[in-house]
């Protein structure tokens, strides 16, 4: 009752202004915009975002130094065809700026990618990488998201339960399983589950293999079933090591003093775990799966590559083999925005979730 | 052998039948390097209004004591026999789900920490109704309005603004406070303080130890105050137990243990205590040697490595839990004359610390 009477007399000249007409309205608009822009957190987002942007300049410029250091490959010649007679090579050199100093090169890149959003085109088959990147995002962000959802419904319940249980049979056979899983390569995982499961090559005919990718577009059915094999091969070690890292933070929060506490207030231990004890040792795993999607947004590389799927991570692959610059330096510049962007959002939303985080 | 008679622990004066009583309490857990018996044959009773004092030093089994009353040292690898009778009923042999209706509702508990204790991500309010609701069938609103009505109680300010901060948003005084609040929400029968001011610097801990007084004289609710301060004993206590290795070693009121204590090791706690009128601020006389390991303990008297009166038989023979006379229980075997010579005489020299209140 005085908490209502307090507030009342609190807002009372907001009361005022809301009498009528759009200009008030208007006005209390601006007026939550004007602090907003105020607040701690959008300054903080700002500062980060601003910070981000640096550092994808940062990247940019050492893969630019990195490639122009050591390169793997002469770009003009593998142009040039077969026997290529000096003066094409020449020619070709010229017409991809590469006799330029490396400053004016990136300077060039960079201005057309500020300018234009323009990524350059691949030195291989001149396809330009902007168009490349975005057709092939949502096949990499299908085989991420799914992986993701796979790892975080088995990592999770197996990390937890093992906690509560700890030395049960379950426990024993998940965390030493979980020990198999983190230390499988995930190209030597790919291949065992081809060659066990595989139609084509596999001992058990069960599931589409390498190649087999359809556009959900095209046939949902036939994309579901191409995409299994992928998803758990990427999920396997992630699994593991959520679970392994759930279990333990599962274990460390239910030996804390507010665990006691809660389990004197005389609440049932199923509460006292998944209220008490998982909220707070959860909080920190929203962290790590935040930037490990991300991670994976830019291109899975060696499940794509396994596989064959025609993602991000492919292309990239692709793009070293053939020493074919312009593509790499697109698909390390969308993983780094990537992996920026979650790090901004992983970290307002940590603030939401734990109050005693400030910016 | 002592001239005190040989009456038991349980006959006499002492207790009748209170509120809460403790008998042959015996707490140990299995671990990797042995057995650790953390309470041996624990001999405890408080009543309602009256304020039990649990002193002794850091390991003496205080708090496995009160968290085996709680029902919350019920660990795979724990053992615990004796009993626990809480009105009638043999907590130790009640069932969990029984159990967690008495935690809380009957008999509640504050810890040292209140930072640590109270769960950072929740609003104290939050974790208040919670509590409530817990024990009782009522609305959000109800409960609310109840937690509000606490925190007033125990002298938080603004309470209703108060109620929606988060643990961290609070002084470390106010933590406490909010947390007797929960403790005491829902008018428990005993509230279990383990050593609820350790954390909290001087001004605060007085303020803190008065609110408990204030709580107990009018809610009629049963202290049990644990503490390794013999000041807030004589602060606080109606009733004392000295516990050493998992034992209680001497019980007696408060103003006798502050005008006859008859225990060496009570008076090396005595002469630990820091005094305000002392000549030499600063120096203290601990207790020399360190407390025994309760994985293997010294034969005899488990004090009897440390203690200045050692005589051949406290090598050999544990003391019992023995009345000294009526209302005093002491576990020694120095003649009784002795031990109340040495203990007047180390009151006389070192201050009586009683009639501070
Ligand atoms: N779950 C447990 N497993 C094994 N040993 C334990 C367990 N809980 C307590 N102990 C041991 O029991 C002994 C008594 O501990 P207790 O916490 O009761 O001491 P205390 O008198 O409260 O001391 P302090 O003043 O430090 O709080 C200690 O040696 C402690 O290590
Ligand atoms: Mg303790």
């Amino acid at each position: 009752m005085t908490t209502e009477n307090h507030e009342s007399v609190g807002t009372a000249p907001r009361a005022q202004g809301s009498g009528g007409g759009p200009l008030p309205a208007l006005g209390r608009a601006f007026r939550g915009l004007a602090n907003f822009v105020n607040s701690s957190l959008f300054r903080y987002v700002v500062r980060r975002i601003l910070w981000g942007v640096v550092l994808l300049v940062i990247v940019s410029a050492l893969t630019f130094i990195i490639f122009y250091l050591f390169p793997s490959a002469d770009p003009a010649r593998l142009r040039a065809g077969r026997n290529p007679n000096p003066a094409a090579v020449a020619a070709i050199r010229h017409s991809l700026n590469l006799d330029k100093p490396v400053y004016l090169q990136y300077w060039l890149y960079m201005k057309n990618l500020v300018l234009h959003f323009d990524l350059g085109f691949s030195y291989y088959n001149q396809q330009a990488v902007r168009t490349q990147i975005f057709q092939r995002l949502p096949v990499t962000a299908e085989l991420a998201l799914g992986a993701f959802v796979l790892w975080m419904l088995i990592g999770i319940p197996i990390g937890i339960i093992s906690a509560i249980r700890p030395r049960s049979v379950l426990d024993r056979m998940t965390m030493s399983g979980s020990l198999v899983a983190i230390s499988a390569p995930v190209y030597w995982l790919g291949l065992v589950a081809l060659f066990l499961f595989a139609k084509d090559i596999g001992i058990i005919h069960l599931l589409p293999g390498s190649g087999s990718y359809v556009a959900i577009t095209k046939d949902p059915g036939a994309w579901f079933g191409s995409m299994i094999l992928p998803w758990f091969v990427l999920a396997a070690s992630f699994a593991a090591f959520y679970a392994r890292m759930v279990r333990a933070q599962v274990r460390e929060t239910m030996s804390e003093d507010f665990i006691r506490t809660a389990r004197a207030k005389g609440l049932s231990e199923r509460r006292v775990i998944f209220r008490h004890g998982l909220r707070a040792a959860l909080t920190p795993v929203v962290t790590m799966a935040g930037l490990d999607l991300s991670g994976l947004l830019g291109g899975a590389i060696l499940t794509e590559t396994v596989f064959n799927i025609p993602g991000v991570g492919r292309y990239a692959y692709d793009a070293i083999v053939n020493a074919d610059f312009p593509p790499i330096q697109g698909t390390v510049l969308f993983s780094a925005f990537f992996i920026i962007t979650a790090n901004i959002i992983v970290d307002v939303i940590y603030a939401f979730l734990d109050p005693r985080v400030r910016y | 052998m002592p001239s005190s008679t040989h009456a038991s622990a349980t006959s006499d004066s002492v207790q009748v039948s209170s509120l809460l009583e403790i008998h042959d309490l015996h707490v140990s857990f299995r671990t990797r390097d042995g057995d650790v018996h953390a309470v041996e044959g624990a001999e405890l009773s408080v009543d309602r209004g009256s304020t039990l004092g649990i002193v002794g030093e850091s390991g003496s089994g205080k708090s496995v004591t009160a968290l085996t009353v709680m029902g919350l040292t019920r660990f795979p690898n724990a053992t615990i026999s004796g009993e626990i009778i809480f009105e009638g009923t043999d907590l130790v042999k009640l069932p969990n789900n029984q159990m967690q209706s008495v935690r809380g509702k009957r008999i509640a508990m504050i810890f040292q920490d209140p930072l640590s204790s109270l769960h950072p991500l929740f609003k104290i309010g939050w974790q208040i109704v919670e509590a409530i609701q817990a024990h009782e069938d009522v609305s959000k609103a109800t409960a609310r309005k109840r937690a509000i009505e606490a925190l007033r109680e125990v002298g938080i300010p603004s309470p209703e603004k108060r109620i929606d901060s988060y643990p961290h948003e609070l002084s470390g005084g106010m933590r406490q406070r909010a947390m007797i609040a929960m403790a005491l929400v829902l008018k428990p029968d005993v509230l279990i303080a383990d050593e609820p001011t350790t954390a909290l610097d001087v001004t605060v801990q007085a303020q803190i130890l008065d609110l408990i007084r204030r709580l107990k004289d009018e809610y009629q609710t049963a202290i049990v105050m644990i503490t390794h301060d013999l000041g807030v004993i004589a602060e606080l206590a109606d009733e004392v137990a000295v516990m050493y290795a998992g034992r209680v070693m001497e019980r007696t009121s408060r103003e006798r243990l502050f005008t006859v204590p008859e225990l060496p090791y009570t008076w090396g706690l005595m002469r630990s205590i820091p005094r305000l009128d002392a000549p030499r601020p600063g120096r203290l006389d601990s207790i020399a040697g360190l407390p025994p390991s309760l994985i293997h303990l010294p034969s005899g008297c488990p004090f009897h490595p440390r203690c200045p009166y050692v005589m051949d038989v406290c090598l050999k023979v544990e003391p019992k839990l023995e009345q000294s006379e009526p209302g005093h229980l002491v576990a020694c075997h120095l003649q009784v004359e002795e031990r109340r010579r040495l203990g007047r005489e180390l009151v006389s020299q070192h201050g009586s610390r009683s009639d501070e209140r």
